[in-house]
């Protein structure tokens, strides 16, 4: 593990160009005009493929709801009274059920999550951009219906114009209510996938009727007024026990039971937070949060050249490498940025800038110990590495804490807090390597002889 | 050469106590201000311009019989309304309202939660928080081979946070500052940085410890060698969130300020708690052998 500082800063040289391309938005207009010359260029990001081995990632940074806008809602489902079994398959459905629902609202990127917590099973819905919130709850918080339709005796020439509502136009009284379950099976002849539906006593007269009525027919099954398949009858079903074959394969046919037992079992769902964001707002503490991290990392850099001289030009360089690096880690892994994570990403500024400090001063002690410079150098790393080492432990653990890497049910699972630690715990091991292995390489190449800085021979002179 | 901190150690309990005892004043006195984080509630910031808006939206909030638990009016005609969770008909009912008051009316922010769920995430971070200090405490203990160790790091850490929680029950009671989850990412946050710093010092009294000396010129060593990066390191943190809570979002301004009070309460701690706790502790172990 031992490099030449020479090749280790090219390898740094070459990491920060790459992050720099990663970081740069996706077109970068230039324009200056100087006297009479004046120049114009758009800048565009390259596209990092090579052959047929594109990067997975689109390279743009992920706002969180609380930056982009939108709405984040969190459900309960009344599962009451369900078997345990039941209770997971009529969960697994909900979720699949929203999901469809959430898709027809037309929001891209909206996401759907069930968690059991205290004791209570819940959905999160996060839904980015803006949409219309409480029209949105309805459609979501809608119990699911389920409705079993015959086909109408349409004369031909009506046919080619009908809608699904006309095709399907006579109610049975058959609904999600008369089924008991449906599940995946396998045709004993041919092995393929098929989907078996099993009614109760009533449903099973029901269903007689209907497909005495229906042989050579279709019956239409609807969720939510939408049409889910229309089977043809083959013959009379007196047993409530019906299947449906022929156009599955497994992945469908889950599908299919997932979509009918949600009418089966339905849930009713409760509303117990909502948070919606609107758009302007997120963007005021974005660029707002922006323009105060950059200042904030100017002051920082000022007052590490004013109290280090050179060495804190080297520091002020390190951390830019170390914004470049982490701004391009967030892009690549992805990190969807919060406002709680951007303070994280600052705070973590504070501990990479720490590094360094701890370092320097180790640096005048050692020259004050009359220890020969480069000597100096050599040991202010080593020895301030014990410190660096423990203390970063210790804000880790913090950061693990807050992470809730298990998602133990008794510690936070919140979006915000998480996001918080994520740029925490990502920033102290970027920060580590910045802030000792280029600050070292940096100082070995461009300090490694004796320079005067006003502030050490100053220091040096009171105590030699 | 060292300068002899330790000497006046007393004073550095004094002014710990003074601080002390006007945070557990305030808090015992004046109390929190939670957020709906924690009490549940619904909080609605939009934009409404009308003549009288504040005395008109109270009196749609009232048809509805929903009492106001406060509304401030901040720029541009945008308001910040506080209430009892609202459910979607009422919603409804009420943007209806708005809507008949001033067409252009503009929903900023909408979020409500039900009050179960808020004592549910209050839980949590507290569990969170001791799960916190005790790992640490652990953590603290076994690099530094004593448990005098780890029980002043923590002291000092409880320390910060004590101060911090006086300082917004402070800020709540004059300014209306609340206690969200935010707040307590905070806590957690100052309670790290805390041991952060007070782990460089007794990294440094471990070091000087090789060669023999009373504990007490170690400990005036150690702090004579560490001060000027604790206060430099902080400086630099500082600057970080005084730019944030100066030029920030006024939604995350608080959030900020947390981490600011933490900051310089754990820079104090660690040098002037930490350090002198070590000693006190240190003679309390040795004096029933005397």
């Amino acid at each position: 593990m031992r490099f030449k500082p020479k090749n280790l800063f090219w390898l740094i040289f070459f990491v920060t160009i790459l992050s720099l391309l990663i970081d740069m938005p996706r077109q970068l207009p230039l324009n200056f005009r100087l006297g009479s010359f004046s120049f114009s260029q758009t800048l565009y990001r390259p596209r990092f493929a090579l052959g047929p081995l594109a990067l997975p990632r689109d390279l743009d940074l992920k706002y969180g709801l609380d930056l982009a806008g939108g709405a984040h809602l969190m459900f309960v489902a009344d599962t009451a009274g369900l078997s345990d079994q039941d209770k997971e398959s009529a969960l697994q459905s909900l979720k699949e059920n929203i999901e469809r629902r959430v898709n027809l609202f037309g929001v891209t990127e909206s996401t759907v999550q069930s968690s059991h917590q205290a004791d209570q099973d819940r959905l999160i819905v996060e839904l980015p951009g803006v949409v219309n919130v409480s029209e949105a709850v309805n459609l979501i918080g809608q119990t699911a219906s389920l409705e079993f339709r015959q086909e109408a005796n349409l004369p031909p020439e009506a046919t080619a114009t009908a809608t699904l509502d006309d095709l399907f136009a006579i109610p049975t009284g058959l609904t999600g209510a008369h089924l008991l379950r449906s599940q995946v099976e396998f045709s004993p002849n041919t092995g393929e996938p098929q989907v078996g539906l099993e009614f109760n006593r009533e449903g099973a007269e029901i269903f007689q009727k209907i497909t005495e009525a229906s042989v050579g027919k279709r019956v239409a099954i609807f969720l939510d007024n939408q049409l889910l398949t229309a089977p043809t009858v083959n013959e009379v079903i007196g047993d409530g026990r019906a299947i449906i074959s022929g156009q599955f394969d497994t992945k469908t046919a889950r599908a299919m039971v997932a979509q009918l037992n949600a009418g089966a079992l339905p849930l009713s769902l409760e509303l117990i937070q909502q948070r919606q964001i609107g758009p302007t707002l997120g963007q005021d503490t974005v660029q707002k949060g922006m323009r105060a991290g950059l200042v904030g990392l100017g002051l920082v850099s000022l007052f590490m050249i004013l109290n280090y001289g050179f060495f804190g030009f080297i520091a002020s360089l390190s951390l830019f490498i170390y914004g470049a690096i982490t701004l391009a880690l967030y892009k690549l892994i992805p990190v969807t940025l919060t406002f709680p994570g951007i303070v994280g990403f600052l705070l973590s500024v504070g501990m990479a800038v720490d590094s360094n400090i701890l370092i320097f001063e180790r640096f005048k002690e050692e020259i004050r110990a009359a220890q020969p410079w480069a000597v100096a150098l050599e040991q202010a790393f080593g020895r301030a590495w014990d410190s660096i080492r423990d203390a970063n432990l210790a804000t880790l653990i913090t950061g693990f804490i807050l992470f809730n890497p298990l998602n133990w049910s008794f510690l936070s699972t919140s979006g915000l807090v998480r996001g918080f630690a994520v740029t925490l715990i990502l920033g102290i091991f970027i920060s580590l390597f910045t802030g000792i292995v280029v600050t070292r390489t940096l100082l070995r190449l461009f300090a490694a002889k004796p320079f005067k800085i006003k502030v050490f021979s100053k220091e040096k002179t009171k105590n030699i | 050469m060292s300068i002899k901190f330790m000497r006046f150690r007393i004073f550095y309990f004094l002014l710990s106590a003074l601080a002390l005892a006007i945070s557990l004043f305030s808090i015992l006195r004046f109390g929190f201000r939670y957020s709906i984080d924690f009490t549940g509630g619904t909080i609605w910031e939009f934009s409404l311009s009308t003549s009288d808006a504040a005395q008109k939206i109270e009196e749609i909030l009232n048809n509805e019989s929903l009492p106001l638990s406060s509304l401030d009016q901040g720029l541009d005609q945008s308001f910040l309304l506080k209430t009892n969770p609202l459910t979607t008909t009422q919603r409804e009912k009420t943007v209806t309202a708005f809507k008949e008051l001033d067409p252009a009316w503009k929903e900023l922010r909408f979020e409500t939660l039900g009050p179960s769920l808020g004592a549910e995430l209050l839980k949590k971070a507290i569990v969170a928080v001791f799960l916190s200090i005790t790992a640490i405490l652990f953590f603290v203990a076994s690099r530094f081979g004593g448990s005098i160790y780890g029980i002043s790091a923590i002291l000092a850490m409880l320390h910060d946070s004590l101060i911090l929680f006086g300082a917004f029950s402070l800020f709540g009671h004059f300014f209306k500052a609340e206690l969200d989850t935010l707040f307590l990412t905070a806590v957690l946050t100052t309670l790290s940085f805390s041991v952060h710093d007070t782990i460089v010092v007794y990294d440094r009294i471990r070091e000087l410890g090789q060669k023999s000396r009373s504990l007490e010129a170690l400990c005036d060593k150690a702090v004579t060698e560490t001060l000027t990066r604790s206060l430099n390191n902080s400086m630099t943190i500082i600057f970080m969130l005084l730019a944030l809570v100066l030029l920030g979002a006024p939604a995350t301004r608080w959030f900020a300020l947390a981490l600011l009070v933490g900051t310089v309460s754990g820079t104090y701690s660690s040098t002037f708690t930490a350090v002198p706790l070590v000693l006190a502790l240190n003679s309390l172990k040795k004096s029933p052998k005397n």
